[in-house]
């Protein structure tokens, strides 16, 4: 059982937790291979996907989830901000119809720890600014043990932009507590301050984090960058930092790629880097599905318990 | 399990191991001896009770017809109709069914019949893998106090304990058999 009512941050979960996590998706496996791929267990339960933030992958992803587990979804289209009401006000609008979970991405860090303390409705993070995105890195957590058949021990090589992506951090938090080795990989510009602190080796080139790395995970690096100070231009970004064959050499040979976010060709990871990485990408979004499913189900059924 | 069976006291044996494994040792004999000659049959074990019994059906047919029979198990957690009021999360186990289910016999094995709402979660989530010809429900004990229209085909024992008494078999525990209970 889950400690929280909400899911808001790799940081809050125990190792226990997210083993659960892991475990329970694990069993779920099987029902994305189903004649039906639909259970019944969510029936009656109503999420609302809150996003204020553009993302494809993670909102279909939970619209997935809900829908296989029978819970009704609401797509939040026109955001309520539009009209100048505050994220509280529009989460205690769900609740007051019914809403169980609310699924919420939000430019500001910290805005779904505030929703979660007004609302009884559990609240997960699917993103939150530069914070976390705990779903992501149980993905990515899960993806790995999966195809490696464990996380300990494991060198991990974490590229792109850090700095802004929540999913980097969360991975960091998460891969870290599971007992891998986690190298961070990036100018410094795209690297938050104090982040060895959190137990992981720091390198502003990709060749050394990616040394005899067993898993490279690449986040996204805005097209946006190129234009304002964080790089002095995107081709310098991809010339030093992107993820190529000869950078992937340095890897093991079987090492496992994945990537949080829609892909840049060209910029984090080149185009034949990507091809290669294909058939690690699809896994990985596959078991997006199930995750959030596990999570769903988890929280769901811990509501209502004393 | 471990959280819906603690602190149960024994009142009382209805089989010990010798009893237990001569019936289901009858059990089996007479489901293999009538379905030996269906060609197309499945088993399929309840999570976790039926499982054992599942692994005998199965391996006798084999013997029988001279070739394997396949052999899932379902669990039942998602398809309970009391999941939310349980008071706690029922751990989901893993349901696998890596054979079709389209027109074939399915004989679904489980530990005790009581309410009949665990082989109405079991037959649903049976129904989701594929529509099979028939579903036969082969179980080791049977004891009154159904909620539901279901009945099974095939019993090893009926068995009729006090109010307030529950029936559990034990298969695989350092003492087997079939057992009386009370909370």
């Amino acid at each position: 059982m889950l400690k929280s009512k909400d899911l808001l941050g790799i940081r809050e979960l125990d190792i226990p937790e997210i083993e659960l996590i892991l475990d329970q998706t694990a069993k779920l496996e099987e029902v994305s291979t189903r004649a039906v791929k639909k259970l019944p267990a969510l029936r009656g339960k109503i999420v609302a996907n809150l996003f204020y933030t553009p993302s494809t992958r993670t909102r279909i992803s939970f619209e997935r989830a809900c829908k296989a587990l029978s819970a009704d979804l609401i797509n939040i289209g026109q955001l309520p901000s539009a009209l100048g009401e505050t994220l509280t006000d529009t989460a205690l609008t769900l609740q007051a119809m019914g809403v169980d979970i609310i699924v919420v991405r939000h430019h500001l860090a910290g805005a779904p720890v505030q929703l979660a303390r007004n609302i009884e409705a559990s609240v997960i993070n699917a993103g939150d600014g530069a914070h976390e995105h705990p779903t992501q890195a149980l993905v990515d957590a899960y993806t790995i043990r999966r195809t490696l058949g464990r996380i300990e021990g494991l060198k991990v090589a974490l590229l792109g932009d850090i700095r802004h992506a929540s999913a980097a951090k969360s991975d960091l938090y998460c891969l870290v507590k599971l007992g891998a080795q986690v190298a961070v990989g990036a100018p410094s510009t795209l690297i938050p301050e104090g982040l060895s602190e959190f137990g992981c080796q720091v390198f502003h080139t990709v060749e050394e984090a990616v040394d005899a790395a067993d898993v490279i995970i690449t986040t996204r690096v805005s097209l946006d960058y190129g234009n304002d100070k964080l790089l002095p231009s995107l081709r310098e970004y991809s010339r030093f930092y992107s993820l190529n064959t000869e950078r992937l050499a340095l890897a093991k040979p079987d090492v496992m790629i994945l990537h949080s976010g829609a892909i840049n060709r060209g910029v984090e990871i080149t185009a034949t880097v990507a091809e290669r990485a294909r058939p690690h990408l699809q896994r990985q979004i596959a078991a997006g599905v199930t995750l959030r499913m596990a999570v769903l189900y988890m929280l769901a059924m811990g509501k209502g318990v004393a | 399990m471990a959280e819906k069976n603690r602190d149960l006291i024994r009142t009382g044996v209805v089989a010990d191991r010798d009893r237990l494994e001569e019936l289901l040792d009858d059990l089996v004999e007479r489901v293999a001896r009538e379905y030996a000659g269906e060609p197309d049959l499945a088993v399929v074990g309840v999570r976790a009770g039926g499982e054992r019994l599942a692994h005998l059906l199965a391996d006798r047919l084999a013997g029988l017809k001279g070739s394997p029979v396949p052999l899932g198990f379902v669990d039942i957690t998602l398809y309970r109709d009391d999941i939310h009021r349980l008071g706690y999360l029922p751990e989901v186990g893993a349901t696998e069914i890596d054979f079709p289910l389209d027109d074939v016999v399915v004989l679904l094995a489980d530990d005790v019949l009581y309410t009949g709402r665990t082989v109405r979660a079991a037959i649903d989530e049976l129904i989701d893998f594929g529509r099979p010809k028939a579903i036969r429900l082969v179980v080791v004990a049977e004891r009154p106090g159904r909620e539901l229209p279901l009945q099974p085909d095939y019993v090893g024992l009926h068995v009729t304990p006090a109010p307030g008494e529950l029936v559990l078999v034990r298969l695989d525990d350092p003492e087997p058999g079939v057992f009386l209970y009370r909370r």
